[in-house]
């Protein structure tokens, strides 16, 4: 395989714990909350799912505990700040350095043993075509589930009313109370739809993308899928284009190897949370003149 | 029946102190049925974390060389947050700080530089405050959100002490290892006491602590920074300049990181290496929450941290404690704190019956 299939190949696969995760967030910031714990729900739903694979054997099984066991530590978040009304950055610190340390504790006895990933499979002709076919389009059926439920998400939160709700909850929490939402609750469901889907997120690091757990694996893919969503400025279609240009330069030294140029690869590594403050600085600026 | 929080007039004095004190119990109490459940000896793994470190001066003493940094950071992070300015990229300014103060003894490494000590803490607060003015400009300018800037920041501070060290710093009689030669004598911060560790960095802290303490208790910017905070209305209606309170903050957050930083390469470490960052601007964070962000406070709170790291190095190896359990304790006291402060700031009300 060239420089430029593996890539090809790796960029879907190295973007998907990515899209989970900043999809996820990316509700969460629509009800207008900040959850920083990212990392931490990452860590944990990948130690917790690595356990139960290497255990039971079955991934879906993984798969589901893993979200289970991000939505819960997301939970503590949302207990925190809207039952409690802590502060939202602290409480989202709290998770994540909490997150990190469970998953640590829990997956201490399983370094260096490994499981099985996923078979891939690929889309009947379109696997066919030469080169891009086998490429990008045979993966593990992870990928095509994100994929379709990239779809899902779009279509929710633009086409149906529960999308209209959480955004009217998000833009002005006092006049969706009002009109008599239930705006604790929401931003409750969200929070714990962020916490599963970084669960996930970190399942398919552990289980699927490299089979094995080892303490860090995340190694701040979490804070890079909080980029992510400001980078794609809260739209699903452009977090996910978002994520697999992260997933691209994440893979920066390969990347840099396909295009055949010489730039430090710590350049390409930084370029992620470069372009997210320049987005920052365009959003936070286009706001302040529509306002 | 609804359960209800209801604002406080004034913030119970006695809560202050015990918020932090019942948050300790509770996490102990949690990491032990935790631990017992892990199979972990919980009463060692306990005496190891919280007694341990008093038992031999050694270990004491690396609990004051653990401290300057998180006392440091924390105090000027505090700073922020009681204005609202919640600068989570410490640990960027901390790196920032290494690299500026590095500088030298990697260009001087026979410490034939006058006043290179000096040089090297100014270079590092420096480099701190700039990079933190950075969001702070971006913040101002743009309204760019400062936590995920200078967040953001760090990431990219991360990867340039990745460049020096694979790069240009890297010692070439270092066995390819990504660390600078070592610092010359007079590039290294006196010793605080004989034959341990702890340096003149604790005093930097601790004077950090007494300004922080005369400026946000005692003088009128103080008042300013934390009226900005409480109300950011009442500010404006004051004609407090915000842009003003906002690069205040972060500078002053950046320079403490980034002199922490300095001190740090130093002082124990005595090169610039890749384990410069090892968490620091985020810890500090949980410092400074945990001491209630007051000046007295977070002393009380950074040493608690570090005998944590202290304890938590020596439950290891005593009561085959994961190294991870002190993220999860730091984690939950976090967590347990910010639970306890509520009941400081709020009371419950229970409403039966008819609802609003």
């Amino acid at each position: 395989m060239s420089a430029l299939e593996f890539l090809l190949a790796g960029t879907l696969a190295a973007a998907l714990p990515l899209l989970l995760a900043a999809l996820g967030e990316m509700v969460v910031e629509k009800t207008g909350l900040l959850n920083l714990g990212l990392e931490g729900m990452m860590a944990l739903g990948a130690a917790i799912a690595f356990i139960c694979v290497y255990h039971s054997g079955s991934h879906s099984f993984g798969f589901l505990a893993a979200s289970l066991a991000g939505a819960t530590l997301a939970m503590l978040f949302a207990f925190l700040v809207i039952f409690l009304k802590a502060n939202e950055v602290a409480s989202g610190l709290a998770v994540g350095v909490l997150g990190l340390g469970l998953s640590a504790l829990f997956g201490k006895n399983y370094e260096s043993l490994t499981i099985s990933g996923l078979s891939e499979f690929g889309l009947l002709a379109l696997s066919k075509i030469p080169v891009i076919g086998p490429a990008l389009f045979t993966q593990d059926i992870v990928v095509w589930l994100a994929i379709t439920g990239t779809m899902v998400l779009w279509f929710i939160l633009n086409k149906t009313k529960l999308g209209l709700i959480i955004a009217a909850v998000g833009e002005n929490a006092e006049a969706a109370r009002a009109i008599g939402y239930p705006v604790g609750a929401i931003r409750c469901a969200a929070v714990a739809f962020g916490g599963g889907m970084c669960g996930l997120a970190g399942a398919y690091a552990s289980t699927v993308y490299t089979p094995l757990w080892a303490d860090g694996m995340i190694a701040g893919r979490g804070w890079i899928a909080l980029a992510l969503v400001v980078f794609g400025t809260w739209q699903t279609g452009r977090v996910a284009f978002g994520a697999v240009l992260f997933g691209v330069l994440s893979l920066g030294e390969l990347t840099a190897q396909a295009i055949g140029v010489a730039i430090p690869s710590q350049v390409l590594s930084s370029l992620p949370y470069f372009v997210t403050i320049l987005m920052l600085v365009a959003i936070s600026r286009h706001r302040r003149h529509s306002s | 029946m609804k359960l209800r929080l209801i604002r406080r007039d004034e913030a119970s004095r006695l809560a202050m102190f015990g918020a932090p004190v019942l948050a300790l119990i509770l996490t102990c109490i949690t990491s032990l049925v935790l631990f017992a459940l892990l199979g972990v000896p919980a009463g060692k793994a306990l005496h190891s974390l919280l007694l341990k470190p008093f038992l031999s001066w050694y270990s004491f003493s690396e609990v004051l060389l653990k401290m300057a940094p998180l006392l440091l950071i924390a105090q000027g992070l505090a700073i922020g947050f009681r204005a609202n300015v919640f600068n989570i990229g410490a640990e960027g300014q901390f790196v920032i700080g290494a690299l500026c103060a590095s500088a030298f003894p990697v260009y001087f490494p026979e410490g034939n530089f006058p006043l290179m000590l000096p040089a090297m803490i100014i270079a590092g607060g420096v480099g701190g405050t700039i990079y933190a003015s950075i969001a702070a400009g971006l913040r101002i300018r743009f309204g760019a959100s400062e936590i995920l800037v200078t967040l953001m920041l760090t990431f990219i501070a991360i990867q340039a002490l990745n460049y020096f060290l694979l790069g240009p710093w890297k010692d070439p009689r270092g066995f390819n290892f990504p660390q600078t030669v070592m610092f010359p004598e007079n590039a290294l911060l006196p010793l605080l006491f004989e034959n341990v560790r702890p340096n003149i960095s604790l005093i930097f802290g601790l004077l950090a602590s007494l300004f922080a303490y005369l400026m946000m208790e005692h003088h009128f910017r103080g008042y300013q920074l934390r009226t900005s905070g409480l109300s950011p209305k009442a500010a404006l209606y004051a004609g407090f300049n915000a842009p003003k309170m906002i690069l205040l903050s972060l500078a002053l957050s950046g320079l403490a990181a980034g002199i922490a930083g300095a001190s740090e390469v130093a002082g124990p470490l005595g090169q610039l290496q890749r384990s410069v960052a090892t968490g620091y601007g985020y810890a500090a964070i949980i410092v400074a929450y945990v001491g209630g962000l007051r000046p007295l406070g977070i002393i009380a709170s950074s040493f608690l941290i570090s005998v944590l790291y202290i304890g938590g190095d020596s439950a290891t190896v005593s009561a085959g404690l994961p190294v991870a359990a002190v993220e999860v304790f730091q984690g939950m006291l976090l967590a347990f704190y910010l639970l306890t402060f509520t009941f400081i700031r709020f009371r419950v009300q229970i409403d039966r019956g008819v609802s609003a």
